[in-house]
């Protein structure tokens, strides 16, 4: 369109003006806002969540099957939680005065709670890997002191361990019972803290009255369970994707751990634990998928001023993203794989995916449906997401941005596990 | 195992340890906040009279040109609506360009390039509704914003402090109304703020002045000889969306239920 | 060793401080709670300043008088009266030093702003005379033929 092209050039398409098509009566000033980076958001916040509370399930109530993913989730928590505030920073508009919200919070916003949450369950989590991986940090910069000629990767290997011990040294029986008890505490004291970092991200949608769709006090709620669920799914996943690798280096005698003889001996152990967190995965399944259809059944039994335009947004226009594609493919498909009789590791990856998909739906048809309608009630607006960037807002608020953040925490993950190894019964507690 | 006295002084430690840093932090101050609550003197309120909008959109070019926002971008801080009425009951509703460029067509707009046609005989009523920020005297977008960028002045009006927005975008989910958008070249939270430039000089705002009919005026509640004060103490106004209890300071006379 | 357990908690401190030396350096002195209380009155003060000191473009009627009596005289004579200046011939700033000459909008489409019929019950836009763009000189300026400052003296031929 001509007008669009001179606007384009003159930077006079408005923020969200690029990726929303409006449709009958809506105000001139309503776009879609808050897009695809808002939906990674919370997408990311509940795996970090879900995560934690899965390695507390073995620190704090003493599950010993999930022994080994207990620690594998500590970490990928600690990744995600780098990745969870990159979608924020590509959102906000003024990217660089995004620490104001620490410098000024305002704490009648629920986003003013961001700074302190993130930086209390960031504080929780790095602590309890420190307990975990003390003895390692230690016996690493002891062995690398006592090297007299030290290459200058080795030499900053030093540097990082050496910090890392925080100067403490002590690795008796005594001081490592300590640790145990500090690991216990801080698991116990970091599960309220992950269910409020996303908490206060249910909170933010559902305390919005002008929003008649967000508007709910079941969202936090709904947002914890289905973060719980969203983040058992990867742990379950990336343990499983892991253990294959692990099983691959075994066969080319690769691996420089030699911890399981055979692969048959690596399966077994794969399998038990993997049935004992599908099981946990289950139930917040259901939790999930009940606050949900409890909060449309009164909506509709209800049926306030804003029913007309919701029911025709949720039975229609957004039919297939809600029922076929977040409650179906992603919440009854998983469900049904999972309790069928005869558990085999291919089902769980298919399962686990597809849980996966069902959260981001979940998140997607809250964000993006929640602005599918106009406040005028008689309007709604169209989601285009942009796939192929051409300049840096599309980039940003594209397909683009949001799957680099998706990648980003494997990467982090794999970085970490060089300074935190996951799978070491060297430095186990 | 940590002993309780152990435990007991190292809590000691701790509590005074921060009580240092925390003196330092003096988020709320009790004595601010029990201070009187805004300037007694002044409290700005609108007033829109329906009838005699004509939907020349005179109003809104002045506030584009007044408070710079750039004129080709599709935001504007104040806008005005159509509403034709049929007469089997069904109602039609747009508002091209905000009526930058006033309604110079019969036909509504219905977005993707459709348009409605209504004939004469078929109208029961229709009226222009001019719309622009209600300065709420409980501001839901104040309550929301993270970091004190948007405030509510003590004589009612509520900025936004260009230097301060993080562009987060909440204060705009947050406004029942939709007056709120992103400023194109600043990329901050931008909305109509009454012209504060000019009321706080004594002048009227760009469109109240601009307006040839008279449909906008604006006035101080707290003046009992105020020409506006006086409508809206005596005669039949009506605010939009008062459910949800924003308590919107502009009124309306001839407001429909058909209003948006 | 008793205390290592509390290392991690010093560096939380520690980071904390570092946090709260910076806001004492970087946040503005004048941002507090101001009037309205915490939760609508929290912002930076200064600011209200900056907004009373933003400039005024239109400066009404009483500013155009001085120079152009005439051109108001003509016009209080008609039902244009009720037009500001400015509507048509743009704000006037800092005329005449800036700008020296305003730019004047003639075009059709600013006369059909209120010129094109809409019959509409209720609404003081029926009673305004109008005419149908399409069939009534197409294309061609309004002022080509009527004068805005006298319209009733009819169509020039």
């Amino acid at each position: 369109m001509p007008t669009m092209m001179s606007s384009l050039l003159l930077n006079l398409i408005v923020h969200g003006e690029e990726w929303t098509a409006k449709e009958l009566f809506v105000y001139p000033n309503e776009y879609i806002y808050w897009s695809i980076q808002i939906v990674m958001y919370p997408f990311m916040t509940g795996l970090v969540a879900g995560a934690f509370v899965l390695s507390s399930l073995y620190h704090v109530f003493g599950v010993k099957q999930l022994k080994e993913m207990a620690r594998f989730a500590l970490v990928f928590s600690f990744a995600l939680l780098f990745c969870a505030p990159l979608p924020i920073l590509l959102h906000l508009q003024h990217p660089l005065r995004g620490f104001h919200v620490l410098m000024t919070p305002h704490f009648t916003s629920a986003i003013a709670a961001f700074g302190i949450v993130f930086f209390s369950y960031g504080a929780i989590v790095a602590s309890e890997l420190w307990f975990l991986y003390r003895r390692h940090f230690v016996d690493v910069s002891l062995s690398l002191k006592n090297k007299p000629d030290k290459s200058l990767s080795e030499w900053i290997r030093f540097l990082i361990f050496c910090s890392l011990t925080l100067g403490v040294y002590d690795v008796s029986e005594d001081a490592l019972k300590r640790d145990e008890r500090a690991i216990k505490i801080l698991a116990g004291l970091g599960i309220p803290v992950a269910c409020f970092l996303h908490g206060y991200a249910g909170f933010i949608f559902g305390s919005v009255k002008a929003n008649a769709l967000w508007m709910t006090p079941l969202m936090p709620v709904i947002f914890i369970m289905s973060a719980i669920v969203s983040g058992i799914a990867l742990c379950i996943l990336t343990y499983i994707v892991t253990m294959e690798l692990r099983k691959l280096f075994v066969t080319r005698k690769k691996t420089p751990h030699q911890l399981y003889q055979s692969r048959e001996e690596i399966k077994s152990v794969e399998l038990n634990v993997i049935k004992m967190t599908s099981r946990y995965l289950l139930f917040f399944l259901i939790a999930a998928i009940s606050l949900e259809l409890l909060d449309l059944v009164f909506r509709g039994y209800t049926a306030v001023k804003s029913w007309d335009v919701l029911r025709s947004v949720i039975y229609g226009k957004d039919f297939t993203n809600i029922f076929i594609l977040q409650y179906g493919v992603g919440n009854l498909i998983p469900f049904l794989l999972f309790l069928t009789p005869g558990l085999t590791i291919r089902r769980v990856v298919l399962g686990v995916i597809l849980v996966l998909f069902g959260v981001f739906m979940m998140r997607w048809n809250v964000v993006i449906g929640g602005q599918a309608f106009s406040l005028t009630f008689s309007g709604y607006m169209h989601y285009h997401l942009p796939i192929i960037p051409h300049n840096l807002e599309t980039f940003k608020e594209g397909f683009a941005g949001a799957a680099s953040i998706f990648l980003l925490p494997f990467l982090l993950f794999w970085l970490m596990s060089k300074i935190f190894p996951v799978f070491s019964y060297k430095t186990e507690h | 195992m940590i002993s309780r006295r152990d435990f007991l002084k190292n809590a000691a430690k701790g509590i005074v340890g921060l009580s240092i840093p925390l003196a330092a932090i003096e988020i709320i101050s009790p004595e601010k906040i029990f201070a009187s609550k805004g300037d007694k003197k002044v409290r700005w309120v609108f007033l829109v009279d329906t009838y005699k909008c004509v939907g020349c959109g005179l109003c809104v070019k002045a506030c584009k040109l007044e408070n710079e926002i750039p004129y080709d971008a599709n935001v504007t801080r104040t806008w005005v609506e159509r509403y034709v009425i049929r007469k089997d009951g069904k109602v039609f509703a747009d508002t091209p360009k905000g009526a930058r460029d006033g309604f110079t067509t019969d036909k509504i707009a219905l977005g993707e390039g459709k348009y409605q046609e209504i004939k004469k005989e078929d109208i029961s009523q229709a009226f222009f509704v001019p719309k622009l920020c209600n300065q709420c005297e409980n501001p839901p977008c104040v309550q929301v914003c993270p970091v004190g960028a948007t405030y509510q002045a003590p004589d009612g009006v509520v900025l936004v402090d260009r230097k301060w927005c993080i562009g987060c975008g909440y204060c705009i989910m947050a406004c029942p109304y939709g007056v709120r958008f992103f400023h194109p070249v600043y990329k901050t939270a931008e909305k109509c703020n009454f012209c504060y430039h000019r009321i706080t000089k004594g002048l009227k705002t760009a469109c109240v002045q601009a307006c040839p009919f008279g449909a906008r005026q604006i006035g101080n509640i707290k003046d009992p000889d105020d020409p506006v004060s006086k409508i809206i103490m005596t005669e039949r106004v009506g605010i939009l969306k008062e459910e949800y209890g924003t308590k919107p300071q502009v009124y309306y006379i001839g407001l429909n239920k058909e209003v948006r | 060793m008793k205390t290592h357990v509390w290392r991690p908690l010093y560096v939380v401190i520690g980071i904390i401080l570092i946090i709260l030396i910076i806001r004492a350096f970087y946040v503005p002195s004048d941002f507090g709670v101001h009037e309205r209380g915490y939760m609508y009155g929290w912002y930076r003060k200064g600011n209200i300043e900056e907004w009373k000191n933003f400039k005024v473009k239109y400066q009404g009627e009483g500013y155009c008088k001085d120079c152009h009596p005439d051109k108001i005289e003509s016009i209080m004579k008609t039902p244009h009266a009720i037009i500001q200046c400015e509507n048509c011939h743009g704000p006037a700033i800092d005329h005449p030093s800036e700008p020296p000459k305003l730019k004047i909008d003639r075009s059709r489409e600013q006369c059909l702003r209120c010129h094109f019929p809409l019959p509409y019950p209720t609404s003081g836009r029926a009673n305004i005379r109008g005419v149908d763009p399409e069939r009534h000189n197409p294309g061609i300026e309004c002022v080509m033929c009527h004068n805005p400052h006298s319209p009733s003296s009819g169509g020039k031929r």
